[in-house]
């Protein structure tokens, strides 16, 4: 493989920029609009079995360095959502299913009905910091992870990969607990559980409360993440959380991801982000003479503390 | 970035039944067709036209449900979180507008008709109503010096009938440089069918229910555009390529709905 094309867990990525679940992928069309702009992959927003409004408004706040959401898991259900995986195919790039559910065999039907909608490959949402009983609340405890990718395996027969929580005080023993579990890969990390409040009107922002923390804020706190995950294991590493350039791309591939996903620098950026990381992965792949990802992916690991 | 800013209430002013006017205590910009989030503390957050902009900006509002009745219970005095402006409003284009306003609708249009008499054009208004009582801005816009044209379902004001028929009795008979709308997406998607054939440049402001307002969270898509970022104003050129316009609308969990 040269120039920007990946291999995770069998699949073949065109380049290293996937979309982050949550954002633009409610619809297949908007999907299809971001791998149109130039994105390697998508992933759907997180779906469960049955339909799910969300939180009410608010459910996001902007901060100075960050996106503060809790969405709250909106979604149509799955049987429901199927259509808009079909739609969002027709961007011949591979289309990974994000499933939530309450417990190991209710994520394992999700995931299954995924694939049967066309999924290349299936995202664990074990992470969402703020929709009571589902992701990081089930997906903070090493055996549950385990469990939950054991279960999602012996149900699909397409790449597995676990999203880890960073609300945690070992990640790395999450995503070791995924590897043992038998999943393809892990993607780290999800938002940062987090607050904002009004001081005038004296009342949290949010109508959850909580939500997650996303953007610039929590780049820093996912490349530590990443680093520490891939002197863990041996499955890929898809690293995100704050990418909106090609440096922050490279600061995740040096830590060991051999991917990234961008969502929220979407709103600064709008679609055009993927193919400006690309370019700009390029520009530095030829002024350092790197003539594939690969050779850049955990080149931060030479240097012992 | 638009960071929450609190604004206190300065007045509430009924327009109509069950429509009221907020203005507010201080200043923001916004464009004819942008819009904020207002956020009730502790019961809910939605988007709004803002009516009236800089210094004592408001928003119109219809009492339609559980948000909107406490957005009208709340005094002067009190105070609302507020983000944004967000989105793209109205252009105006040419020296002759006609402008079409369905109901709440109007609230849009208002400011739309107030910038392009101040850039110098002429505007004729179609202002359609159910009744004469749900009649919002008429004098706003007579005093702007827009030839008001008016017309009801039942005929307690104006011509009886709805709005696209005076729409297209105007179009029939004078010369327009553009055609902008504002109300129910299938009048709108009347007006725009009328425009087209006479090959006017057309802009329409829609609504969806929106989440983010920042374009991230795809709650407001149609056909891979964003009401809340791509619009809420869109031109001719882009709702011909929109399937879903005067169609399809998604529900707060994504499922799609057909337009009511």
């Amino acid at each position: 493989m040269t120039g920007l094309e990946v291999e995770i867990a069998g699949m073949r990525l065109r380049n290293p920029t996937i979309l982050a679940s949550g954002v633009l992928d409610e619809t297949g069309k908007s999907m299809l609009k971001v791998a149109n702009a130039g994105a390697g992959a998508l992933v759907s927003k997180s779906v469960g079995l049955y339909e799910r409004q969300g939180h009410p408004n608010p459910c996001v706040a902007e901060v100075e360095c960050g996106l503060l959401n809790a969405m709250g898991l909106p979604n149509p259900g799955v049987e429901a959502y199927a259509a808009e995986i079909a739609e969002a195919k027709k961007g011949e790039v591979p289309v990974i299913g994000s499933a939530f559910g309450v417990d190991a065999d209710e994520i394992a039907e999700v995931a299954a009905l995924l694939c049967a909608a066309g999924a290349d490959a299936i995202e664990l949402n074990l992470s969402c910091p703020h929709a009571e009983g589902y992701g990081a609340e089930i997906g903070s405890d090493p055996d549950n992870v385990r469990h939950i990718c054991e279960s999602t395996k012996a149900k699909v027969s397409r790449p597995v990969l676990a999203k880890l929580t960073p609300n945690t005080s070992s990640i790395t023993e999450l995503a070791i607990a995924a590897q043992d579990g038998g999943a393809d890969g892990v993607v780290a990390i999800n938002t940062l559980k987090a607050m904002s409040i009004c001081p005038e009107l004296r009342m949290p922002v949010l109508s959850n409360r909580v939500g997650g923390l996303s953007g610039p804020a929590v780049r820093s706190v996912g490349v530590r993440c990443v680093f520490e995950i891939f002197e863990a294991v041996d499955i890929p590493i898809i690293g995100v959380g704050g990418v909106s350039t090609a440096r922050d791309a490279l600061e995740y591939l040096m830590a060991g991801a051999r991917a990234v996903q961008i969502g929220t620098a979407i709103r600064s950026r709008g679609t055009d982000v993927f193919a400006e990381v690309c370019s700009g992965l390029t520009e530095f792949m030829s002024k350092n003479d790197y003539r594939s990802i690969q050779e850049m992916v955990g080149g931060a690991h030479h240097v012992t503390a | 970035m638009s960071l929450l800013r609190p604004f206190t209430i300065a007045e509430q002013i009924d327009e109509a039944a069950s429509c009221k006017t907020m203005r507010f205590i201080g200043t923001l910009h916004a464009d004819p067709g942008q819009f904020v989030m207002i956020w009730i503390p502790g019961k809910d957050e939605f988007p709004m036209s803002v009516s009236y902009t800089g210094e004592a900006f408001g928003v119109t509002y219809k009492i339609i449900g559980e948000g909107t009745q406490s957005l009208s219970a709340m005094k002067p005095g009190e105070r609302v979180g507020i983000r944004g402006p967000y989105g793209r409003g109205f252009e105006v284009h040419g020296r002759r507008m006609l402008a079409v306003a369905g109901g709440a609708g109007m609230a849009v249009i208002a400011p739309l008709i107030d910038m392009a008499i101040e850039k110098g054009a002429e505007v004729d208004l179609v202002l359609g109503a159910r009744t004469e009582s749900e009649i919002i801005m008429r004098g706003r816009c007579e005093s702007a010096g827009a030839e008001v044209h008016i017309s009801t379902d039942d005929g307690t004001a104006g011509a009886k009938g709805l709005a696209t028929d005076i729409t297209s009795q105007l179009l029939e008979n004078a010369t327009f440089d553009s055609v902008c709308a504002c109300g129910p997406e299938k009048m709108i998607a009347g007006v725009y069918s009328m425009s087209k054939k006479l090959d006017l440049p057309f802009q329409a402001s829609l609504e969806r229910f929106i989440k983010c307002g920042i374009g991230i969270c795809d709650s407001c898509a149609i056909d891979g555009m964003h009401v809340c970022k791509d619009g809420p104003v869109f031109s001719g050129e882009v709702l011909a390529t929109l399937d879903d316009f005067g169609k399809g609308r998604l529900s707060p969990s994504g499922r799609r709905l057909p337009l009511d």
